[in-house]
């Protein structure tokens, strides 16, 4: 019951936000992510890791199809639920108080809130592609009336790239549909008890799976809308796209794919692994000498993002379980980071990393919090990306010494880049402003310290957020057997 | 859970120098001086008195080891990875050495810092970086000691970019850290390779896995030790990852005392030394370290010979000791090589901070060739700054004497030639030692300084010890044949395995003919220089200034491997992201993406009277003949 209020509650108030106006809205948006993030709380602390499904509900949604509405968690979507109730008070509170069409604006997050925890609860094939197109509507809007830039033509093309991917889903899904036992069901466990497909058929139903998770996460070489749809998106919406929405696809992949296909995963993964870790060195690479900063970000998440793809299709326990935790700490660590790319922006009219300077002497206190964040993104120990990279990169190990290798070459780059980052912008001299700017007032403190702080507590003290997870993952390793 | 006084020691040792990062951290910048002096200072006393209490303790015989878990960090194979700390004897010199050097290090720093404007900055990073040396040498597993491993260096960078208004400071910063990262991967990987053959990280289980299982020299042993190894020439500075440590000069001086020179640095031969079970297991891998640390020795003590900056010589003879240590190890001689960690941990605190002493008197003048005759200025500096020079030198009864006979002895038994290399490489130190004190303190007065800022107590004080310690530490570790090495007994429980594998020890007169040999041909250096060093100061000088001989140009330019590594590595990887970029993402990915959408698009076109372009249209479209197919695939399958 839990899961289904917290889908409808942000559905209800956020479609009624969309038609409102005035002001209050935003603290009635806020209001309602508060009471998201309480509820996804006693979800978890109600949570019992090893007794499978729970809040599970299932009604009868078109019975003459056999589609239900069907939810429920387990270990891994909870905690991707927790993530987004978590960000969702933090990007709802970041944005600009002067923020055009307010009422517009806090609607679609809720809506989008909404289709997140759809995607990460839902346990009907159907239900999970409603959720998931329900999902690129508001954000696609978000792009497109509140980004900067050439919006019209990115968000284009982000639009119809991640169709495309869907689409190609969604055929896949009827198809295994039409594969069932009469009568025909969408529902997670009869899809899982599909066995009658041979290799052949299970390569291309992969392939059509994969490119929908691959476009969306992105994983090389489908990854060419993100940089441009980072850069132009208001920075709340690249948040909620590199902090929580790039999950989905990893989510599915993990929900949908691994388990109902197990032999075309098995066969494929050695592409996939390879697509994942050549992507993300290419993406350090490329990193290196971005003078962007949101497109340097950009290209640093998706590095980050391929380690995460790569030890999904390792399929190792600790592939998985660095997955599921890297899930978590990518999440925060970006939305952090995205935050004080737009901090910086607006201080000094610039994001170019050339132009910028002397931070640390305006502010130390910002420079601080900024400093946690690039030493998760590097993965510090004792912060939550060292946790995910390490489990991450044993379970490589274990499947792939070179892929491991390659892999680990990007901690060695991002640190490079990571650190130039920080170097660049908050050391040398202040350039330009005469003025010393605080880059971290109230508000801003109001959402970067509890950042950094779960950095730190999730990067000292994981085992809770493990446990949570861990039963999840043997149920994910025993469903990818054949 | 019952605890011993003893675990409540060990558990407080490493957190109260992180309770004086975060109240100089955080309030900092409202205390004055003073105050934030007695935080950094006292929380480090702290740790000394424990560290001490706990060295008594188990000298006493009142524990052998002991040991605490705080707590659950993260489960790795079958077993759980505990945030414990460990302290065996030797972590226990380990911990008497930062907290004592480093105490002394952070009162003279009080003096050294005064009146910068991050004061509270530094004494904050300095404490933190006691906090995870401390966790390096106290922890009871791999992972948590890649933590501090980790830690260190990024303290490490926070020193070396100290003022951070400077872009080449942070430069070196950022290629301490990275060149760092090189070496950790291979840690990395070493840790993996070893969950992965023993099922474990914790020291007792791997160590006791891998002594049953024995075979030496298989290739999995072997790939693992050479790992930890690459991640100790990362650390501490060896070829090919040593070209950080010079750089990080750029760090105030104190922190070159502290973290690259005493402590930090030293921390890859802390590791060889806890593995030393691993490492004898594989006997290729000890023949690499000893042809690494033979090789370091030599090619940093041609260097030291030709720099002109005070700090820099310093810095390359620290390489050169740290691969005089890497010998030792490589021969097998853990004691020794642990030794002279400590014994340089003494003397090279003490160079540096008299080294600091002198850029503090000549308003932060570190150009050997604007200095000279000092001698009568600075006669205290000079006096301590002589101890040190005599230490490392290896003259008989200063402490670096007895911890370099001690290796050259183990080396001579095992490898003659790498003696060989590593006596020239004596004869050199004791040469740029001599030409530094020469350059500094002796002859003329070149610079026109004047009024020597006068130094404190604070920081006379450590400075005295420093000297005393540099003098009489040796005596720890008296020759073998004495029957007296009170270091070699206290650290055999530790390395009780190893002493086995031992050759049979020269006999006492081998031993005393190369001892006077060596102490005949360093002093024969000392007479050499010392009675000559006018004019050979004045050719130098000349040369200097104007064209170097190629075989003195080629060390001089540090045989130009910086400019190689940036020919070969550096500016490839960036002309390649800068190719990915422009052309790869840019112009063939997106370019594809792009043509064949805009393929759809104008087909489209033509079809586009019976549209609105709106794209929220198109989206519905899309999806209404989606569930049209669907529809008819439902209809025909059913």
């Amino acid at each position: 019951m839990i899961v289904t209020i917290l889908i409808v509650l942000p559905l209800l108030f956020g479609l009624a936000a969309i038609f409102s106006n005035g002001r209050s809205v935003r603290n009635a948006a806020l209001a309602v992510s508060l009471a998201e993030f309480c509820l996804a709380l006693y979800a978890a602390y109600s949570f019992v890791p090893q007794a499978g499904m729970q809040q599970v509900l299932n009604l009868p949604w078109i019975p003459a199809l056999g589609i239900h509405y069907h939810v429920g968690v387990d270990g891994i979507g909870l905690l991707l639920i927790l993530l987004t109730a978590l960000l969702m008070p933090f990007i709802l509170y970041s944005t600009p108080d002067d923020i055009p069409k307010p009422g517009a604006y806090y609607g679609l997050m809720l809506v989008m809130q909404a289709a997140l925890i759809g995607v990460f609860s839902a346990l009907d094939g159907f239900l999970f592609y409603v959720f998931w197109e329900m999902a690129l509507i508001p954000i696609w809007f978000l792009c497109l009336l509140w980004g900067r830039g050439n919006t019209v033509a990115v968000t284009l093309k982000f639009f119809i790239y991640t169709l495309f991917g869907s689409l190609l889903m969604l055929v896949a899904l009827i198809y295994l549909y039409l594969q069932t036992p009469q009568p025909h069901s969408f529902s997670l466990e009869v899809l899982y008890a599909v066995s009658n497909l041979d290799a052949n058929v299970q390569g291309w139903l992969f392939w059509a799976f994969f490119l929908a998770f691959a476009i969306k996460i992105p994983i090389f070489p489908f990854h060419s809308w993100q940089p441009d749809t980072y850069v132009t998106a208001p920075t709340q919406g690249t948040m909620l796209l590199s902090g929580i929405m790039l999950k989905m696809g990893i989510y599915g992949a993990m929900r949908w794919l691994i388990p109902v296909l197990p032999m075309g995963v098995h066969n494929w993964m050695p592409v996939a692994v390879a697509l994942s870790v050549a992507g993300a060195v290419y993406a350090s690479v490329i990193a290196l000498q971005q003078n962007d900063l949101k497109r340097m970000l950009a290209y640093s998440s998706m590095a980050h993002v391929g380690i995460i793809g790569a030890g999904l299709f390792s399929l190792t326990a600790n592939g998985l379980t660095g997955v599921v935790f890297q899930m978590l700490a990518h999440g925060i660590n970006t939305v952090a980071l995205f935050y004080v790319a737009d901090i910086i922006e607006r201080r000094n009219n610039t994001r170019n990393l050339n132009l910028l300077g002397g931070i640390a002497l305006a502010d130390p206190r910002f420079s601080v919090l900024v400093f946690v964040c690039v030493l998760g993104a590097v993965a510090f120990p004792l912060t939550n990306g060292f946790i995910g990279e390490f489990y991450l990169l044993y379970g490589l190990f274990e499947y792939n010494l070179p892929m491991c290798i390659a892999g680990g070459l990007t901690v060695i780059l991002g640190a490079a880049y990571m650190l130039q980052f920080f170097q660049k912008t908050m050391f040398g001299n202040a350039i330009s402003t005469p003025h010393k700017p605080v880059y971290a007032g109230k508000s801003e403190l109001y959402v970067l310290v509890p950042l950094t702080a779960i950095i730190l507590l999730t990067g000292i003290y994981p085992k809770p957020l493990l446990n949570l997870a861990a039963p999840a993952i043997e149920q994910l390793l025993q469903l990818a057997q054949f | 859970m019952n605890l011993t006084f003893a675990q409540i020691a060990l558990a407080a040792l490493p957190f109260l120098p992180l309770a004086g990062f975060a109240v100089n951290g955080l309030w900092g910048r409202r205390f004055k001086e003073t105050t934030i002096g007695i935080v950094g200072c006292g929380s480090i006393l702290l740790s000394f008195l424990l560290s001490v209490f706990l060295f008594m303790a188990n000298l006493s015989g009142s524990f052998a080891t002991v040991q605490v878990r705080l707590f659950d960090w993260i489960p790795v194979a079958n077993g759980s990875i505990g945030f414990s700390l460990m302290a065996d004897p030797l972590s226990l010199i380990m911990l008497l050495v930062i907290t004592g050097v480093g105490l002394l290090i952070h009162l003279y720093s009080v003096g050294y810092m005064h009146g910068d404007a991050g004061f509270a900055r530094f004494f904050a990073y300095l404490n933190l970086f006691i906090f995870f040396m401390l966790l390096l040498v106290l922890a009871d597993n791999f992972l948590l000691l890649f933590a501090g491993w980790e830690g260190v260096g990024l303290c490490s960078f926070l020193l070396i970019g100290f003022w951070f208004t400077n872009e080449s400071y942070n430069a070196a910063a950022k290629k301490a850290f990275v060149m760092n990262r090189i070496g950790d991967l291979g840690f990395l990987l070493g840790m993996f390779l070893i969950v992965f053959t023993y099922g474990s990280l914790n020291f007792d289980q791997v160590f006791t896995a891998a002594a049953t299982a024995g075979g030496a020299n298989n290739a999995t042993i072997i790939a693992i030790t050479l790992l930890l190894f690459w991640g100790a020439c990362g650390k501490s500075a060896q070829i090919p990852l040593y070209t950080w440590l010079p750089d990080a000069m750029a760090g105030p001086t104190p922190v070159s005392a502290l973290i690259h020179a005493a402590t930090m640095v030293t921390a890859g031969i802390y590791l060889v030394a806890r593995c030393h079970v691993l490492f004898s297991l594989a006997p290729f891998t000890l023949s690499v370290v000893l042809a690494v640390g033979v090789a370091t020795a030599l090619l940093a003590a041609t260097i030291a010979l030709f720099q002109t900056d005070i700090k820099k010589v310093l810095a390359y003879s620290t390489v050169s000791q740290l691969g005089y240590m890497f010998a030792a190890l490589g021969t097998g001689a853990y004691v020794a090589g642990l030794f002279h960690v400590v014994t340089h941990a003494f003397f090279k605190a003490l160079l540096f901070l008299g080294a600091g002493a002198v850029i503090h008197a000549l308003h932060h003048e570190q150009d050997l060739r604007n200095m000279g005759g000092l001698r009568t200025e600075l006669p205290f500096v000079y006096r301590i700054f002589l101890v040190g020079t005599l230490a490392i030198s290896g003259i008989p009864v200063f402490s670096g004497f007895f911890s370099k006979d001690e290796i050259l002895m183990n080396v001579f038994q095992h490898h003659t030639v790498a003696w060989g290399l590593l006596f020239i490489g004596a004869l050199l130190t004791t040469f740029y030692m001599f030409r530094l004190l020469a350059l500094a303190f002796w002859g003329e007065k070149r610079g026109h300084h004047a009024n020597y800022v006068p130094m404190n107590t604070t920081m006379k004080l450590p400075l005295a010890v420093l000297a005393f310690l540099s003098f009489a530490g040796g005596f720890a570790g008296l020759p073998e044949f004495t029957g007296l090495n009170w270091l070699h007994h206290y650290l055999s429980p530790v390395f009780s395995d190893v002493t086995l594998h031992n050759e049979p020890h020269l006999s006492i007169g081998v031993e005393l003919g190369l001892m006077a040999f060596t102490v005949l041909a360093i002093a024969g250096v000392i007479w050499f220089y010392a009675s000559r060093f006018k004019h050979l100061q004045t050719r130098e000088l000349n040369q200097l200034n104007g064209e170097l001989p190629w075989y003195k140009k080629l060390p001089a330019n540090k045989y130009y491997v910086d400019e190689w590594y940036n020919r070969l590595l550096v500016q490839p990887i960036n002309r390649l992201s800068d190719f990915l970029y422009r052309v790869a993402d840019t112009l063939i990915i997106d370019g594809l993406v792009n043509r064949i959408g805009g393929m759809v698009l104008s087909a489209g076109n033509r079809a586009r009277k019976l549209q609105s372009g709106d794209i929220g249209i198109y989206l519905y479209v899309m999806l209404a003949g989606a569930s049209g197919l669907f529809l008819l695939y439902v209809l025909l399958g059913s």
